[in-house]
């Protein structure tokens, strides 16, 4: 792949940098479109990407679920498949929560204090990408250009267990061309919680159903998020409700460039 | 076994994993107690915050005292003061067209009841939270007395104001001590219990009416 | 609720309104279905609590040590929680000093005997109530009444639902789901049967409401000859009480009669006077959103001449130490019943109070009701996967509790509570995710499977389909289809070659 010269940002901060993607079962399996846009703004920003073929799932499904011996075999595995790495990034704050909250957590629970250490080094070195970006690599303009008007919804793990603050909407508002427009009650709840929203249907679909609201009432084209999961949940109504609002990982936008768009 | 004695068991039964014997060893709290905060103008503030109750404060000289006490009295529409012990002569003196009623007696609560305002002083204030501490000491009266009358008027010294809570319960732990009851009064009554929207005056004094007296 | 009371109540006329029931009240999923379907109480919560949500973050956000007043109140809460038998103790001591009678209470129902046994041996017929949590989860009312004795609700929201013969629905507002309307219809409606009637021509203005239970309670508070409270705090080193409240309804229950009960949960010590300061600032901003409550009042043992000249004090167990012997879940020990939890909650701000089958509802109730009852029910059971994990409780616990920790950990207790007997659908499920997760190869071998589904359905997204689980996500949803070329297949043949 060729890196194209950007026209607001000619540095390539990343240079000499090795990362693993962490690309999430999620996004792996049914939104390829995501990780392949995280790889293309880490390659475009000078960053050498690997895809550790081991991985899988932070396990939060079973962690959240309460089963949590199986979600220390997706520790085990996790930690097996990043060890090593400085930087593993993942296009998602929930993931990235779980595996700095919950993992070693586990691996103490079960009583394996190797793997608790293993464990609590790979967390330290996972992060999302939009922390990546700022903390790491520095830079809010990546030189994308967008030109369409988004809203933002600040995912719950993001927002409260990665604590990834305002650099999602940073990234947002460096993009080019873009329009970013306040989402009403953004800080709420969408109501898909895993396997709540298959436990509790029909209070998720009720949180949902607000959620979509809200972000139709903004006007927006596009909702963004930092997490697929979330996505498909708020996208799912909006498409069922033929809304016209589209939902996009903020990851898909700031991968978009001039360029391309031309 | 007593109750007390099966509680205490299981309690030390569940706490197992506590080795520390010293809870001040095993658990240290990082928070220096009673500091006060840095408050520009703390009479002022205590203003301000008791207003934002919806009650009226006025700000007034010593010499001004009895004259403003006559006027609130007049404002609160008072035909009967309750005057509890310790309350100086001077300050309802020119009070010669309401009734003023002593609890020496003491009053029953239909009595107290049937009077509808109260004069009180006050223990110690607190201006960040525009608290108003009472010990029921002298000048105070009994629990009663500034709970049954309808209107409040309490007269609080600009040097019994500190700055917040922290200075307020330094301020009242020799009364706390002594077994006195303490009530604190952030304005009137009120509720929001319906919709959570508020209405001030429920069963306490409905209005409270406060003299900062410099 | 009113029509089937008369048909109940056969035997003996009640002296109060016979309250609504908890039993028979489903798991929370079940629960909910109903809830969801009263349109005018969503209305009425979504109003409160977005009311008090700003109220409570304007308060929260004057105080700049707010953070540091927050961790200090966890650590003071810890310490108590972790040496409760010393603070239990000298508690003890210090109120039977000051001339307070204590009793101890293993249980609800040791609790409600040992208070209607004072009433009893007085010859009391009447009580007067501060809204107090521990009161309710003991049902403290029906076994007064069993025994006949009346006990009068004197908070404003306990008494529209004693008038209403319904069930609390938050830890601080119990009638938040009912909005002015339906106040004044309960007021006309009952007040007459148990006292002072509502003024002719009762308009729905919460300032007349107001006026109206102030009329109403004020002939019971003066004839009162005993009061029960609860306790928001006891200090340890001095045996003094605290109750935080608004109304003065509190003040007059503590003040007027002769006798007075305080029925006090065993975790609501606090070491000393000292420690009042921390919890004072937090408890008023969390809680109403206000700098300070109206009314607190504080007392140390009988003051001759003044208030009751008999106290008592019942420290209540009732599953507290079962709490206790959780290291994870005991953190919730530290509540100081604020609601903040409730008012953030998306989940209880649509769901209501009830659904959570408990005078405890909210994030606070799905981790305190399962700990201190057990996992046996399945209301219990269900609690702890009554919330997203979105953690917004987290944030605005003043006393710091990790809610959506405990919840996970409860979770976890709960499937291994399910599955010790035998295995379980859900659990099969996990089982082969877990499979699937175990290794990117395993992985791999999935991914056949939904590139299979992604060439089958193309783009077209799907719509409701009679299918089980997908079902319950499709009915209000469509969903994309997998697409046919998974992340680590593009991998494989651009970044690999292969």
């Amino acid at each position: 792949m060729t890196v194209t010269t950007q026209p607001t940002h000619r540095e390539r901060p990343g240079e000499g940098l090795t990362v693993a993607l962490f690309a999430t079962c999620i996004t792996d399996t049914m939104k390829p479109s995501i990780p392949k846009a995280v790889v293309q703004i880490l390659e475009r920003l000078g960053c050498r990407v690997e895809f550790p073929r081991k991985q899988t799932c932070c396990g939060q499904i079973m962690t959240n679920t309460g089963y949590f011996d199986e979600g220390l075999s997706t520790v085990k595995n996790y930690v097996d498949a990043f060890g090593g790495y400085d930087h593993v990034i993942a296009p998602s704050g929930s993931c990235v929560g779980s595996v700095r909250h919950q993992h070693e957590m586990l691996a103490d629970r079960a009583g394996d204090a190797a793997l608790a250490r293993e464990a609590s080094q790979t967390a330290a070195a996972t992060r999302d990408l939009s922390e990546f970006l700022i903390d790491v690599l520095g830079v809010e303009d990546v030189g994308a250009w967008f030109p369409h008007k988004v809203t933002y919804h600040p995912t719950c793990h993001s927002a409260r267990i990665a604590k990834v603050g305002d650099k999602p909407l940073r990234l947002l508002r460096a993009v080019g061309g873009i329009e970013v427009i306040d989402l009403p009650e953004a800080e709420q709840c969408c109501g898909f919680g895993g396997t709540f929203s298959l436990k509790n249907p029909d209070v998720s679909i009720a949180m949902a159903s607000d959620k979509a609201r809200n972000a139709f009432s903004t006007g927006a084209e596009y909702l963004v998020a930092g997490d697929h999961a979330c996505l498909m949940n708020i996208g799912g109504v909006l498409h069922r409700g033929r809304t016209g609002v589209r939902t996009i990982h903020l990851a898909e936008i700031l991968a978009s460039t001039q360029e391309e768009t031309r | 076994m007593t109750a007390k004695e099966a509680i205490l068991n299981k309690i030390r039964g569940a706490l197992a994993d506590v080795q520390e014997a010293d809870p001040e060893v095993d658990i240290p709290i990082t928070w220096t107690y009673g500091t006060a905060l840095p408050t520009e103008d703390i009479i002022e503030d205590f203003v301000i915050k008791v207003e934002d109750y919806g009650a009226t404060v006025v700000r007034v000289p010593q010499s001004d005292l009895p004259v403003e006490i006559s006027e609130a009295i007049r404002r609160l529409g008072t035909e009967r003061l309750v005057v509890p012990e310790g309350i100086p002569e001077a300050w309802t003196e020119p009070l010669t067209d309401i009734d003023l009623c002593s609890d020496e007696g003491p009053l029953s609560h239909a009595e107290l009841n049937a009077i509808d305002s109260v004069i009180s002083t006050c223990a110690v204030a607190m201006a960040d939270s525009g608290t108003i501490a009472l010990d029921h000491s002298t000048g105070q009266g009994r629990r009663a007395l500034t709970l049954l009358p309808d209107r409040h008027l309490c007269v609080v010294r600009a040097d019994q104001i500190v700055s917040d809570v922290p200075e307020g319960i330094n301020a009242l732990k020799p009364a706390l001590r002594h077994g006195l009851p303490v009530t604190w009064l952030s304005g009137g009554s009120a509720t929001s219990d319906i919709e959570l929207s508020r209405v001030e005056g429920v069963h306490g004094p409905r209005t409270l009416y406060v003299i900062v007296v410099e | 609720m009113t029509a089937s009371d008369k048909t109940l109540t056969a035997d003996k006329p009640r002296l109060t309104p016979k309250p609504g029931t908890w039993l028979g009240i489903p798991p929370f999923p079940e629960a909910v279905k109903t809830e969801l379907q009263l349109s005018q109480q969503r209305k009425n919560l979504s109003h409160a609590t977005h009311v008090i949500r700003e109220k409570r973050v304007l308060r929260a956000s004057e105080v700049e040590n707010w953070e540091e007043l927050r961790t200090a109140a966890e650590q003071i809460k810890d310490r108590v929680g972790r040496h409760l038998d010393k603070y239990l103790v000298q508690a003890e001591e210090a109120m039977t000093a000051a001339g307070v009678t204590v009793h101890w209470a293993r249980d609800g129902e040791e609790a409600n005997r040992i208070v209607s046994d004072i009433a009893k041996a007085k010859q009391i017929e009447e009580i007067v109530k501060i809204k107090s949590m521990v009161t309710q989860e003991t049902d403290l009312n029906e076994h007064l009444e069993a025994e006949g004795i009346a006990a009068w609700e004197t908070d404003l929201a306990e008494l529209i639902v004693q008038l209403g013969h319904d069930l609390p629905s938050h830890i601080l507002v119990p009638a938040i789901h009912r909005n002015r309307t339906e106040v004044r219809d309960i007021f006309t409606e009952e007040m007459g049967r148990y006292g002072a009637p509502a003024p002719e021509g009762l308009s729905n203005e919460p300032t007349e409401l107001t006026n109206a239970a102030r009329a109403h309670l004020r002939e019971k508070f003066l004839r009162a000859k005993m009061a029960v409270s609860g306790g928001n705090f006891i200090v340890a080193e001095t045996g003094t009480l605290v109750i935080v409240e608004s109304e003065g309804n509190g003040r007059m229950c503590l003040t007027l009669p002769e006798t007075l009960v305080s029925v006090v949960g065993i975790e609501k010590i606090v070491p000393t006077l000292d420690d009042l300061e921390v919890f004072l600032k937090l408890l008023p901003r969390s809680s109403t959103g206000e700098r300070m409550n109206p009314y607190t009042s504080m007392w140390t043992g009988v003051r001759p001449g003044d208030g009751p000249q008999d106290l008592h004090v019942v420290l209540l167990d009732n599953g507290r130490s079962d709490v206790l012997a959780d290291p994870v879940g005991r953190a919730a020990l530290r509540c100081i019943r604020c609601s903040a939890c409730l008012n953030i909650c998306p989940v209880y701000e649509r769901a209501g109070g009830h659904a959570y089958g408990s005078p405890y509802p909210g994030p606070i109730g799905a981790i305190l009701n399962p700990q201190l009852r057990g996992l046996d029910s399945k209301v219990d059971q269900a609690l702890p996967f009554a919330s997203t994990l979105c953690g917004a409780c987290n944030e605005v616990c003043p006393v710091k509790i990790p809610f959506t920790d405990i919840l996970v950990h409860l979770r976890n207790k709960v499937v291994e509570h399910k599955t010790a007997k035998r295995p379980t659908i859900e659990q099969g499920l996990m089982k082969s995710t877990t499979w699937a997760m175990s290794s990117g190869s395993h992985l791999e071998k999935v991914h056949w499977g939904s590139r299979m589904a992604g060439r089958v359905f193309r783009e077209r997204w799907l719509g409701p389909m009679p299918m089980p689980l997908a079902s319950r996500w499709l009915q209000a949803r469509d969903a994309e289809p997998p697409p046919s070329e998974t992340f680590r297949a593009w991998w494989r043949t651009h970044r690999e070659g292969k």
